[in-house]
């Protein structure tokens, strides 16, 4: 067991900005090649038109979980050592809302944004502009929003943790939701797409 | 991949006549080997450094880091701003994810060249005018920065990652932003439809 490499000291800090920019890249080239520039085919997902944005988010879900399960099955990371961010539930869940309703009504999300300007989408940059004042606000108002922004904390919990059952058990069954998933996102797909498009 | 090895070669490039100025665009992958693609960057981010990926961390870095420039009494007494500012032993710009953030610029620059996206244009629909649409951009922006932060990340850092590592507040929060898209979605359909 020698994963994650960073935790093990293979390389330091420095190193890590390289590997930071470079996974960066990869993460820049998938987003924009699943067509996640374009602000129309992202907001399709909330008109039922094309539901891209399900399809790829748990493609990419399912396929870094059962990597990830299978590497710490074989022993090769330490899972322990692979970072799981906190959860404060009722934060998280108004939190959740709001980017929801700001993605609607934007077309965007940080990452997409970004591949957005990259790519010369106008509303893309304006986008992020937005992003920089939104965050300047929740910083301005911080003070007062601190005692909700740490309430309803759990802890690193995971969904396994929560439901008693066991990683793989549990992973399995996020495969198999993703399967039923994408098998009813095509279907919804061909069923909202008539007429709309030629 | 073989469209890409093809619109990547130099001398194919080269070998275009100046005057072919509107190239073909390329359509999009497939949805599920895109989402392939992404999650095995995912992956390469937890086995290398046992992190996920992120985007909204970059923009409070930055974000704190002005504040820090034109008030910094301001910034070392409020504690979200002063936590991105870190205790001064590196400069809070020499962040993995503003590092991240901008491998996503480059990343999705190459793909959009390679495919001949790169324009510049304004996603919208024809029933909403280019002024109208950047004010929803930036209304958009702010509610999703806000958001972002409440929520302690964004799609890629709750939703994709949080997602992937089967974190309760992720998949709470992934459930909330399409309830919270799919909410509002009706009233915006101007903007889009």
């Amino acid at each position: 067991m020698n994963a994650p490499y960073f935790k093990f000291g293979y390389f330091g800090d420095e190193i890590s900005l390289i590997v930071a920019f470079v996974i960066g890249i990869g993460f820049g080239f998938f987003l924009e090649r699943a067509g996640f520039g374009s602000g129309r085919k992202l907001a399709a997902q909330f008109y039922l038109t094309d539901m891209t944005v399900f399809k790829v988010m748990f493609t990419a879900i399912v396929t870094a979980m059962v990597g990830l399960f299978w590497l710490s099955v074989f022993g090769i990371v330490d899972l322990s050592l692979v970072y799981v961010s906190q959860t404060y539930l009722v934060p998280q869940i108004v939190g959740g809302l709001i980017l929801g309703v700001g993605f609607v009504i934007g077309g965007y999300c940080p990452g997409t944004s970004c591949v957005a300007a990259a790519t010369g989408k106008y509303d893309g940059m304006i986008y992020l502009g937005g992003i920089v004042v939104g965050i300047f606000i929740f910083g301005e108002m911080f003070p007062l929003l601190e005692n909700f922004y740490t309430s309803t904390a759990m802890g690193s919990v995971t969904l396994p943790e929560l439901f008693g059952m066991s990683y793989g058990l549990l992973v399995f069954l996020v495969v198999l939701m993703a399967l039923g998933g994408f098998a009813g996102a095509e279907w919804v797909e061909k069923k909202f797409s008539k007429g709309t498009s030629q | 991949m073989t469209t890409l090895a093809k619109a990547a070669s130099p001398e194919d490039i080269a070998a275009q006549p100046v005057v072919k100025a509107d190239r073909k665009v390329q359509p999009y992958w497939n949805p599920y080997l895109a989402g392939v693609g992404l999650g095995l960057v995912l992956l390469a981010a937890f086995v290398i450094m046992g992190r996920g990926l992120g985007a909204s961390g970059a923009f409070t870095s930055l974000v704190s880091v002005g504040v820090n420039a034109v008030a910094p009494e301001h910034a070392k007494f409020n504690a979200f701003f002063s936590e991105y500012l870190g205790d001064g032993t590196h400069h809070p710009l020499k962040e993995w994810l503003v590092f991240e953030v901008i491998g996503v610029l480059v990343g999705g620059f190459i793909s959009g060249s390679l495919a001949h996206r790169i324009k510049g244009t304004v996603e919208k629909s024809p029933r909403i005018s280019i002024r109208g649409r950047m004010m929803f951009a930036f209304v958009g922006g702010i509610l999703m920065g806000f958001g972002a932060k409440l929520a302690r990340g964004c799609t890629s850092g709750q939703a994709l990652t949080g997602g992937a590592l089967l974190g309760v507040g992720s998949w709470a929060f992934m459930l909330a932003v399409f309830a919270g898209g799919y909410a509002v979605a009706y009233f915006f359909r101007r903007q889009w439809t």
